[in-house]
């Protein structure tokens, strides 16, 4: 059994302590010890971006990060987006413009989305699908995702 | 009433809200108690022989249950597949391809089953195998099957699985009309389907029942081949098969849920196997194809015959690489009438990754051949490529595959509509080339679907069926023609799939059949429905049930009208309870047809594309992306268009950059998403237009015919006839990466 470690962190707005094993990725505690299965598993590598989640507001593959790496940060995952059951007006988008096709990358999608938002509310296309380059897409609903992204930037400026 | 979720309106995706909070379920988000974590031990070659398997050390590992190799299995060996019982549970004597698993580890947790995995010591001696065409059909090669399985078949000796022989006409009566014959080969690469969700199972022996999980697009055809397979009756083995993170083909049929069946019933505990991406690329991939088109024309154009040629090379076992091939080679000729056509299609075993249906069911492979040949004959015989398209296209009705469905649209409109979209009678702006393809193919040829429809007291309703949902939103589509039929909000429709405990038998999910096949289905559940209230409204209203009619929610007395849920609110009386309604659609093999039926729909699809190559790079840039389908009827606009821009995009995967590398000895040099490229948001066209052609003439309800496949049926050609256009180059292999376009401009420039 590997070593483990006391962390504190602040996961979706609530401060979190506990312990986690010093080889276990973030992704996999999110998964399996915390049971935030909105973040997925596919590439495991850095490449498809399923794995999103926002640190200290910027997004960050979290199956290339060690759970312990989030030890006194800010963790938002894709369960953080909406308030009591309410979507956020980027959750509220994608759903209206139907941007999830499976849906099996759109939590990752959000989180990036998210984050931009976050640091430019006024982006422009290019920006969106510079910003969300690293999250794949295999439904290919790449047009309504950025459009979503859009939507929502201008639903924040009203 | 409200008008909220009407067919022909784009309601918000039913199962939408769980998409964008995360709380949609996969296989891979369940949790069992007590659950066991498996591994698989593969080996680093393509072929070999095993000579023994160690498991001494890795039994070692603290947390270790169960490994199981095929000294644990039945003996002969269990074998399965959709067409042939091919495909053993683990690697028996010899490993055939890349990644074929050889022994499995279950532990308590992942890592000790990957540190258990490590452990196992394989022996084995690596063995010559075959992974082209050329390799495979040469009379020394190595044979993939052993040719004692595969008793009294002509080719058991060869690594020719199957040969398919179509066509009408006579081609050497007709041959002396033709004033040009032109023929062409084209080559289409291995390229894998890259569901952004891996595969993933969980099986838990429960009593004397099973339950599994899977992230399967067919769960009751998978319940067939477990049930069998573990000779249980279907009623004890339940199938949970959670909404796909996308299937495109790749997750219709069984593949390591015999595996982790097995092992789930030895530990007599609760199994789990979720696959990498790298194991899901040794999974599933599309057959590539070598085409060879012979094509005779008149001095006009006019096609005087079609003499083609089709080679698939398939994997190890066969999964439904047969069937893709004869569905699609049957099509080949395209949708054009032709006098005379003979199509030979074959089927070629290889030491590489079974190959099984993805998007567009071997067609895109054709398609990219025979609409590149035609395109190469148009300028050679100097006729406009939209012009010998158009003279050559079927009016409707007309039987252009004899003895099958005849041509089920207006098809010259979805050729114009393109043809417009893309400015095609407008001057080409330097620098850029256009190019325009047609794509055809032959939707469903047997289904049966059964659905419940369930409309409750309180005016809200459920939809059993068993469709998978995978993306292309098949709950909605459903939830609408409930929405439609009994005059309810589509929001208090609650659609249950994905369980075959609890939905009534559905054959399949593919071949875009669902809206067609299901919907007809829920559509006549509906019409069940309305025939209760109509009784329940003569007896309510003293009236004679000839007097009364029910439709589209309102139910219809002499001087009245009454929504279908106050009938029903005051026809349960007091103790409530629901009206319920079954549907079953069914269409029966046709024994005496080629492919054991014909077509229930065409998809039917025109792409034109405008590029601009860069001279010094080899970069294609897609500035402009048409697409136009023969839809019947969209009865959910928004998830039409994007059903056809994802398809459009996924095309241009495989057209521009997707293809699966081997080393020599058949080893995958390219695997997981490091170095296999799919289109991402910094890849798209310019501009993207989705349209659709509706003249509400489907056999599906309201007039609908299935998408979603159509508008990647003809990207390649469409892209390859651009550039072209743009640079006078022909390839005629994929994909057109910019190193391939550079070194065909450099040869250019050399000549
Ligand atoms: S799973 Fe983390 S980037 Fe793909
Ligand atoms: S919605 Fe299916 S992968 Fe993006």
């Amino acid at each position: 059994m590997s070593e483990t470690i006391h962390i504190e962190t602040t996961i979706n707005g609530r401060d979190r302590a506990f312990e986690v094993a010093a080889n276990l990725t973030l992704l996999d505690v999110l998964r399996d010890q915390l049971g935030l299965t909105g973040s997925k598993e596919c590439c495991v590598v850095g490449e498809c971006g399923a794995c999103t989640v926002i640190m200290d507001g910027i997004p960050m593959n979290s199956c290339l990060m060690l759970a312990v790496e989030i030890d006194g940060r800010d963790v938002i995952t894709v369960e953080g987006l909406a308030t009591d059951g309410h979507l956020n007006a980027l959750q509220q988008a994608f759903l209206d413009l139907s941007a999830p096709q499976c849906g099996f990358c759109i939590p990752g999608q959000l989180m990036s989305a998210h984050a931009l938002l976050q640091r430019n509310s006024d982006p422009t296309i290019d920006d969106v699908n510079e910003a969300l380059g690293g999250n794949l897409c295999r439904c290919a609903g790449y047009l309504q995702i950025t459009e979503a992204v859009m939507v929502a930037a201008k639903a924040g400026k009203e | 009433m409200t008008s909220n979720g009407l067919v022909g309106s784009s309601p918000n995706r039913v199962g939408g809200r769980d998409r964008v909070t995360g709380a949609q379920q996969y296989v891979a988000d369940i949790h069992l108690p007590n659950e066991l974590h498996a591994k698989l031990v593969k080996i680093e070659e393509a072929r070999a022989r095993i000579i023994s398997i160690d498991t001494t050390k890795a039994a070692q590992v603290p947390g270790v249950r169960l490994i199981l190799t095929p000294d644990d299995l039945p003996h002969p060996m269990p074998r399965f597949g959709p067409q042939y019982q091919d495909r053993p549970v683990l690697a028996v004597g010899e490993v055939k391809y890349h990644g074929e698993p050889v022994a499995a580890v279950a532990a308590d947790t992942r890592e000790a089953a990957e540190e258990a995995v490590a452990l196992v010591q394989v022996e084995y001696e690596a063995l010559p195998g075959v992974h082209t065409i050329d390799a495979a059909l040469d009379p020394d090669a190595p044979l993939v099957q052993d040719p004692s399985s595969r008793s009294g078949d002509p080719f058991a000796y060869s690594n020719i699985r199957t040969e398919f022989n179509f066509g009408w006409g006579d081609i050497s009566a007709v041959e002396g009309e033709a004033d040009y014959v032109i023929e062409r080969e084209y080559e289409f690469p291995m390229v894998t389907h890259f569901a952004i969700e891996p595969h993933a199972f969980i099986a838990e022996p429960d009593g004397d029942e099973l339950n599994v999980w899977s992230t399967i697009q067919h769960p009751y055809l998978l319940q067939k081949i477990l049930a069998k397979m573990l000779d249980l009756p279907l009623s004890k083995l339940r199938i949970f098969a959670p909404d796909p993170g996308g299937g495109f083909g790749g997750k219709q049929h069984a593949k390591l849920e015999p595996l982790v069946s097995y092992m789930a019933m030895k530990a007599g505990r609760p199994v789990r196997l979720v696959m990498s991406l790298e194991e899901t690329f040794q999974a599933v991939r599309r057959s590539s194809t070598r085409v060879r088109v012979r094509l005779g024309l008149t001095s006009e154009g006019d096609m005087v015959f079609s003499d083609i040629e089709t080679n698939y090379l398939i994997g190890a076992y066969v999964d439904i690489a047969d069937r893709v091939a004869g569905k699609s080679s049957y099509v080949a000729a395209g949708p054009y009438r032709i006098p005379a056509v003979k199509i030979v299609g074959r089927t070629i075993l290889s030491n590489t990754t079974p190959t099984t249906a993805f998007r567009g069911f071997g067609v895109p492979q054709i398609t990219w051949a025979r609409e590149s040949t035609l395109d190469e004959a148009a300028l050679e015989l100097g006729i406009d490529r939209l012009d010998i398209r158009r003279r050559n296209l079927p009016e409707k009705g007309f039987e252009f595959i004899p003895g099958d469905l005849p041509a089920d649209g207006d098809w010259s409109q979805t050729v114009d509509k393109a043809a417009e979209l893309i400015g095609w009678d407008t001057p080409v702006p330097e620098g850029r080339g256009r190019g325009i393809a047609i794509g055809l193919k032959s939707g469903p040829t047997t289904g049966l679907s059964y659905s419940t429809v369930r409309l409750l007291v309180d005016g809200s309703a459920l939809i059993f069926c068993g469709t998978s949902d995978m993306g292309q939103g098949a709950r909605t589509v459903f939830a609408q023609i409930v929405a439609q039929e009994m005059g309810i909000p589509i929001e208090s429709i609650n659609v249950i799939m994905g369980d075959t405990a609890t939905v009534p038998f559905d054959q399949q999910t593919s071949a875009s059949r669902s809206t067609v096949l299901m919907g007809t289905s829920v559509y006549r559940a509906c019409k069940e429905i309305h025939g209760k209230v109509k009784t329940m409204a003569a007896r309510l209203h003293g009236a004679d049930e000839v007097d009364i009619e029910v439709d589209s929610g309102t139910v219809r007395l002499t001087g009245e009208e009454l929504p279908i849920v106050d009938v029903v609110r005051e026809g349960l009386g007091p103790l409530g309870g629901e009206v319920i309604g079954n549907g079953e659609m069914r269409k029966e093999k046709e024994p005496d047809h080629p492919l054991a039926g014909s077509a229930a729909f065409f998809e039917f699809n025109c792409t034109a594309i405008e590029v601009e190559v860069d001279g010094e790079t080899g970069e294609i840039q897609i500035v402009k992306h048409v697409t136009v389908g023969d839809v019947g009827t969209a009865l959910n606009p928004q998830q039409v268009k994007g059903q056809d821009d994802g398809a459009a995009i996924m095309g241009l995967g495989h057209t521009l950059m997707e293809v699966i590398i081997h080393d020599d000895t058949g080893r995958i040099r390219n695997l997981g998403a490091i170095d296999y490229r799919i289109p991402t948001s910094k890849d798209l066209p310019l501009e993207l237009i989705s349209a659709s052609i509706e003249n509400k003439d489907g056999p599906g309800p309201y007039g609908v015919k299935g998408i979603s496949e159509g508008s990647l049926l003809c990207t390649a050609p469409a892209v390859g006839s651009a550039v072209r256009d743009a640079t006078g180059l022909v390839i005629r292999d994929l994909p057109l990466t910019p190193q391939r376009v550079w070194e065909a401009m450099r040869e250019r420039d050399r000549a």
